[in-house]
């Protein structure tokens, strides 16, 4: 039990990333064991968002390894489609397709991509928007929901592909401040059911609460990483500590 | 609009009462001029024929020209540069010329006038055709190809499903226009002889010798067919509009 419950579901070593002249990630490594809830935080250009992103290949990594659930990524195409059906993401700006009505966002995936039918796609949806509390949006259309309510959806429209890892890019900062909650309580409750979960924010309470392990990120490193409790009281690194200091003050 | 048709009335009837027209060629209340508006009124059938088998072919090949156009390997966006800027460089005119009598000697085919037409009039907009796809393409959100991703769609599904869907609403004004223009340039088709509306009207006025009447159909021929032609643009412009309730 311990032992399955330890094993790194996502093994990354060493690994650095460019942006032309840029190191957007240097020497990155980071191990995260199944089921286990990780949170990244660190100032805006430290390299956090990239660092997701290389996990399910939207970047391409320059050097070093990403191992997930025992397929090492490279640029065969075997290894990118396995990374796709095991990790979902939900990204900042939603990306819900505007012209697709709520359940069709959901079903698309499973119909085009699983091979589903209709009927038990559009089964599978429902099942996860009244997870998600909002089955009476079915039939509408992303523009006519609340951006919570988006946010919602584009984590319902990731479970429905039923991944074993979740990956989220700061999915509350384009939210307004009263909608920031209903997210969040629905990540928690995702965590809740033992989904392995990355997650790239800046809310602080929900990391205490939720989180299994801190990692704070500048420049491109990880600076510090620790358990939630010895993350807040007592930071090792000045930099983590100032940064903690700034978003903790309002 | 209205003031528009009313000038447009007077400007022709006007000169009618000073004698200098003669009206009598395409008068539907004669014999003569019934035959004559039907002659003319035939070419219609050519027109449309013509310019909706062109613009069908052009939207398909402009559509698989544009997607070299838009991968990041620089020998297929090379391809898609190539053929636009080649395309796009010879007159339709010169276009429909060679391919009705250079083509033939040159692959060694027979080709009819119809076909002549449509396969020129197709090859020349699909140029065009191929820069409003990449347009149109280009403007839509990364993030719309991420999120496909991540749901695991293949390519060709992210482009079906998600991005083309977007990137056709936005290029149907610009589809538009090519289509009315498509409809304008099918009258250069008379010169080798495709019975389409230039060509009727340039035969009657051979056996009438009345430009100035048969013109003035002509015109207005193209005038009404365009006119519904952007009318029915819009409406499909509409219906795509509301079911995305904006």
């Amino acid at each position: 039990m311990v032992a399955s419950e330890t094993r790194p579901i996502i093994q990354i070593d060493q690994v650095s990333k460019y942006f032309g002249d840029f190191q957007a990630l240097k020497d990155v490594s980071l191990e995260v064991a199944l089921g286990e809830r990780v949170v990244i935080c660190g100032p805006s250009g430290s390299g956090k968002s990239t660092l997701i992103r290389c996990i399910n290949q939207l970047e391409k990594h320059e050097s070093g390894t990403i191992v997930v659930d025992d397929v090492e990524l490279d640029d065969s195409k075997q290894s990118l489609n396995s990374i796709r059906a095991k990790v979902g993401m939900v990204f900042q700006q939603f990306n819900l397709f505007p012209h697709l009505t709520v359940i069709e966002n959901l079903t698309l995936g499973p119909i085009r991509a699983r091979k589903m039918s209709k009927t038990e796609a559009g089964e599978i949806a429902m099942r996860y928007l009244e997870r998600v509390k909002i089955p009476e949006q079915a039939s509408k259309y992303p523009r006519q929901l609340s951006g919570g309510q988006q946010q919602r959806v584009a984590i319902a429209r990731s479970l429905c592909m039923e991944p074993s890892i979740m990956l989220f890019d700061e999915p509350t900062s384009a939210l307004d401040p009263e909608m920031i909650n209903e997210v969040l309580e629905t990540m928690a409750e995702l965590a809740t059911s033992g989904m392995t979960m990355i997650c790239v924010t800046h809310e602080m309470g929900f990391a205490r609460r939720v989180a299994d392990k801190m990692v704070f990120m500048d420049h491109g490193e990880i600076v510090e990483m620790a358990r939630p409790d010895r993350f807040f009281e007592a930071p090792e690194s000045e930099r983590c500590r100032e940064f903690l200091e700034k978003i903790l003050q309002h | 609009m209205k003031k528009a048709a009313i000038w447009l009335a007077l400007i022709l009837v006007l000169p009618g009462c000073s004698g200098s027209w003669g009206w009598y060629v395409v008068n539907p209340y004669t014999s003569t001029g019934l035959t004559n508006l039907r002659f003319l009124a035939d070419g219609l059938y050519y027109t449309i024929l013509l310019s909706f088998s062109a613009i069908a072919i052009s939207v398909v090949v402009g559509l698989l020209i544009a997607l070299p156009g838009l991968s990041a390997n620089r020998k297929l966006r090379g391809i898609n540069r190539t053929y636009v800027e080649v395309v796009r460089a010879v007159p339709i005119l010169v276009l429909i010329l060679w391919v009705y009598y250079g083509l033939p000697q040159m692959a060694n085919i027979s080709i009819s006038v119809f076909w002549a037409g449509v396969v020129a009039l197709a090859l020349s907009d699909s140029a065009f055709e191929a820069e409003i796809f990449r347009a149109g393409i280009q403007s839509i959100n990364r993030g719309q190809y991420e999120a496909a991703r991540s749901v695991s769609l293949s390519y060709p599904d992210t482009m079906r499903f998600v991005i083309l869907p977007q990137a056709i609403r936005r290029i149907l004004p610009a589809l538009g226009n090519q289509l009315v223009y498509m409809l304008k340039m099918s009258s250069l088709v008379s010169v080798i002889g495709m019975q389409e509306l230039t060509r009727r009207a340039n035969e009657l006025v051979v056996t009438e010798y009345r430009p100035l009447e048969v013109y003035t159909v002509l015109v207005l021929e193209y005038l009404a067919l365009i006119l519904v032609v952007s009318a029915a643009v819009r409406w499909v412009e509409r219906r795509m509009r509301t079911d995305e309730r904006f």
